[in-house]
C-alpha cells in the first residue's frame, strides 16, 4: 500500500507574526518558515508504517510556493521516498487544496492519506475532512493512535470528552493530533541522501480545477492587547484583589 | 434565510455550547432549525425544542449516528441542505470533524471557528494562534460555519419548537463506532466554567494536580492544563487549553507553572482576569496576567487553598 502524506509550509511556530500596515494580511516578509508541526507528525507516522512493513512507499505532497521544496526535502530526509510539489499561490483555500490532492490520489492510488489536523497559520482544520469528502472515503481526524489490520484502520481520536475509537474502512484519510508520535530528527547523512530523492514539480493549472478564492479576506487586524498587570507579593494580597477589585471569587 | 445547526449532545442532554451557536445564528437572522442526530436521543430533542429562537428540531435517531460518524452525519446533512442558506455547528471536535466534510460535499468553502457575525455573509475569525483577526466574506450559496463558543452568549431556554422525526437513514458503512473513553468529572466543563485553574510542566507529575483540584473544588472551577502537562502524561488530552486544544474565556483563569507560550495564550487570553503563579519573573505568562505571583507553586497553591 502506498501512503500519501501532505506537508504544508507555514510560519515557524515560535515566531509571533504582525499584521501589515494596510491591514490586508499578515506580514510575512523575512519571517522564518517551517514545516507545519502537525505535518511532521504525519510524515513520521507514514514512515513508521513503512518501517513496520505495512506501507510500500511514502509520497510527500505539498501545494504552494516554490520554496515548499524545502519542506518536502525535510520530509524526504526523515524517510519519505519521493515528493510532489504542485506549484500554486500559497493562499489557496482548503477546498482547492483538497481538489488538487484528489487528482494526485487518482494518479497515485494510495491506500491511505495522512495530513496534519490543522495548519498553524490559517488555523483552518479543514483539508483532510474535505479530501475524504471529495474522495467518498472514510475519515479519522485528530488521531492519537493508528493501527492497520487488513482492510481496516483502527483509530483513537482526541475528542472534547476524552478519546473515541473508530474502525475505518480503507482507503481512508487520517489527520494527526499532537500525541500520535514524536517525530524524529533527520540525520546529516539522511539530509544529504534526501537531496537525491525524486521531487517532481507540477503547476496547479495542469489539473484543470477552478482555484479561484471563494473567501474574500476583507481585513486583517491585531487583536486588542491586554493591559499589563501587576506583580503581587503574597497570596493574601492576591485573594484580596480577586475579591474586592475584581469580584471574581 | 434559514439556518440548520448541528446540536452537540451526549444522547442524554443537550450541551450548553449548542446555545452559543444558536445565538450566533440569531445574529444572522432567519429561521433556525436544530438537527439532533444520535442514538436514543429523544430526550435531547425535547430539550432542544426549548431553546429560544429555534423553529423546528429535526431528529435523526439511529444506531448509525452513534458517535456522530462524519461520513453518515454528512450524508444526512447534505440530504437536508436544500432548505438552508447556512449550516452551522459549535466548534467542538464534532463540529470541526463534520462541517468541513459537509462543505466539500456541497462544493463550498468553510468558515472555521468564527468569533463574530458581521452580516449574513461576513464573519470574523482568528488566525495565527490568535495573533491576527481576519474579516472574511463569501458569496457561496450555502455558508458552512463553525462557531467559537466563548465568543457568543448562550441563547435562552424558553422556546417551544416543533419536533420533526427524520426517517430516512444515511448509513454509508465506511466507518463504525467502537468505543468512547469519556473522562468523568464532577467539576464544571472546561469550556463553560466561570473559573479555570490550569497546570503546566511546573506541576512535575499527575499527582500534584490534586493541589489544583482542591482549589477548584473550593471555587467551583474547572481544571485545565498546558500541552506540556498533557504530553508528559500528567493529565488526559481533554484538559488541554490552547491553539490546538480547548478555547476558554472564564471570568478568572489561574495559570500555575505555565510559561505562557503563544499556543497556550491562544486558548485563554480572552479570559476576564488572568492570574499567573510562576517562579520565573521573566515567564511570558506574567505579561498577559492581571496579577502575577513570582513564587514556588508548591508553596503558593496550598496557601491559596487555605485562604479560600
Ligand atoms: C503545533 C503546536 C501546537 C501547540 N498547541 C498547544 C496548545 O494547544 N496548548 C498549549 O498549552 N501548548 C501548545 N503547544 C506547546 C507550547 O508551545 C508550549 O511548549 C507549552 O505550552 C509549554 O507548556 P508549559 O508552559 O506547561 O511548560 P514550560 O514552557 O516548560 O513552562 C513551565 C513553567 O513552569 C514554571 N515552573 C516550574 N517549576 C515551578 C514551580 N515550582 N513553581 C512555579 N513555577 C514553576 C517555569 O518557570 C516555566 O515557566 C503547541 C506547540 C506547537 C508547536
Ligand atoms: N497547501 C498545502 N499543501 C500541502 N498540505 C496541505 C496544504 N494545506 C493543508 N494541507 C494539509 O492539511 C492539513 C490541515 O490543514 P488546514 O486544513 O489548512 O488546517 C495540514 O497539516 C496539511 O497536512
Amino acid at each position: 500500500m502506498k501512503i500519501l502524506v501532505m506537508v504544508k509550509r507555514v510560519t515557524d511556530p515560535n515566531v509571533t507574526v504582525r499584521v501589515n500596515a494596510d491591514n490586508s494580511a499578515v506580514d510575512l516578509n523575512n519571517v522564518k518558515m517551517a514545516i507545519n508541526p502537525f505535518c511532521e507528525i504525519a510524515v513520521e507516522e507514514a514512515v513508521r508504517l513503512k518501517e513496520a512493513g505495512i506501507a510500500s512507499e511514502v509520497i510527500a505532497l505539498s501545494i504552494g510556493a516554490s520554496q515548499s521544496q524545502e519542506q518536502l526535502r525535510t520530509a524526504l530526509a526523515v524517510g519519505a521516498d519521493r515528493a510532489i510539489l504542485i506549484e500554486a499561490d500559497s493562499t489557496l483555500e482548503p477546498i482547492a487544496v483538497a481538489k488538487l490532492a484528489s487528482k494526485v490520489i487518482e494518479e497515485e492510488q494510495p491506500g491511505l492519506v495522512i495530513l496534519g489536523k490543522q495548519s498553524i497559520d490559517t488555523d483552518n482544520s479543514q483539508t483532510g475532512q474535505m479530501l475524504a469528502s471529495i474522495m467518498g472515503w472514510s475519515q479519522g481526524t485528530f488521531a492519537s493512535k493508528v493501527d492497520i489490520e487488513g482492510d481496516k484502520l483502527n483509530i483513537t481520536r482526541e475528542v472534547d470528552t476524552g478519546l473515541q475509537s473508530l474502525s475505518l474502512k480503507l482507503p481512508a484519510v487520517v489527520t494527526c493530533d499532537l500525541r500520535l508520535n514524536e517525530p524524529r530528527f533527520a540525520s546529516l547523512p539522511n539530509i544529504m541522501k534526501a537531496k537525491r530523492k525524486p521531487l517532481e514539480i507540477k503547476a496547479a493549472e495542469e489539473y484543470g480545477i477552478d482555484l479561484t478564492s471563494r473567501i474574500n479576506m476583507l481585513k486583517v487586524e491585531e487583536p486588542s492587547a491586554r493591559q499589563s498587570g501587576e506583580i503581587l507579593s503574597s497570596v493574601s494580597e492576591l485573594v484580596e484583589k480577586l475579591k474586592t477589585e475584581k469580584g471574581v471569587i | 434565510m434559514s439556518i440548520l445547526i448541528l446540536a452537540e449532545h451526549d444522547n442524554i442532554s443537550l450541551k450548553e455550547i449548542t446555545l452559543t451557536a444558536v445565538s450566533a445564528a440569531s445574529q444572522i437572522g432567519g429561521d433556525i432549525d436544530l438537527l439532533v442526530a444520535g442514538e436514543n436521543c429523544h430526550a435531547v430533542a425535547e430539550m432542544a425544542a426549548k431553546v429560544s429562537g429555534v423553529n423546528r428540531v429535526r431528529v435523526a435517531d439511529h444506531a448509525c449516528y452513534k458517535g456522530l460518524l462524519a461520513e453518515n452525519i454528512t450524508a444526512l446533512i447534505k440530504s437536508l441542505s436544500n432548505d438552508y442558506s447556512h449550516i452551522m455547528a459549535p466548534a467542538t471536535t464534532n463540529g470541526k470533524n463534520i462541517l468541513p466534510r459537509v462543505a466539500a460535499a456541497l462544493d463550498v468553502s468553510h468558515f472555521s471557528e468564527i468569533i463574530s457575525v458581521e452580516s449574513a455573509d461576513t464573519f470574523k475569525r482568528t488566525i495565527y494562534a490568535g495573533n491576527a483577526i481576519a474579516t472574511v466574506q463569501s458569496d457561496d450559496p450555502i455558508k458552512v460555519i463553525t462557531v467559537r463558543g466563548t465568543a457568543f452568549e448562550l441563547s435562552e431556554m424558553n422556546g417551544s419548537a416543533t419536533i420533526e422525526v427524520l426517517t430516512e437513514v444515511h448509513d454509508l458503512g465506511l466507518s463504525s463506532f467502537v468505543s468512547e473513553n469519556v473522562a468523568v468529572s464532577e467539576r464544571p466543563e472546561l469550556t463553560s466554567a466561570g473559573i479555570v485553574i490550569s497546570g503546566g510542566r511546573g506541576m512535575q507529575n499527575g499527582e500534584n494536580f490534586s493541589m489544583l483540584e482542591k482549589v477548584a473544588d473550593k471555587l467551583g472551577a474547572a481544571v485545565g492544563a498546558s500541552r506540556a502537562a498533557v504530553d508528559a502524561g500528567f493529565v488526559p488530552n481533554d484538559m488541554q487549553v490552547g491553539q490546538t486544544g480547548k478555547i476558554v474565556a472564564p471570568d478568572l483563569y489561574i495559570a500555575v507553572g505555565i510559561s505562557g507560550a503563544i499556543q497556550h495564550l491562544a486558548g485563554m487570553k480572552d479570559s476576564k482576569v488572568i492570574v499567573a503563579i510562576n517562579k520565573d519573573p521573566d515567564a511570558p505568562i506574567h505579561q498577559v496576567a492581571d496579577y502575577g505571583l513570582v513564587a514556588d507553586l508548591f508553596d503558593a497553591v496550598p496557601e491559596l487553598e487555605q485562604s479560600l
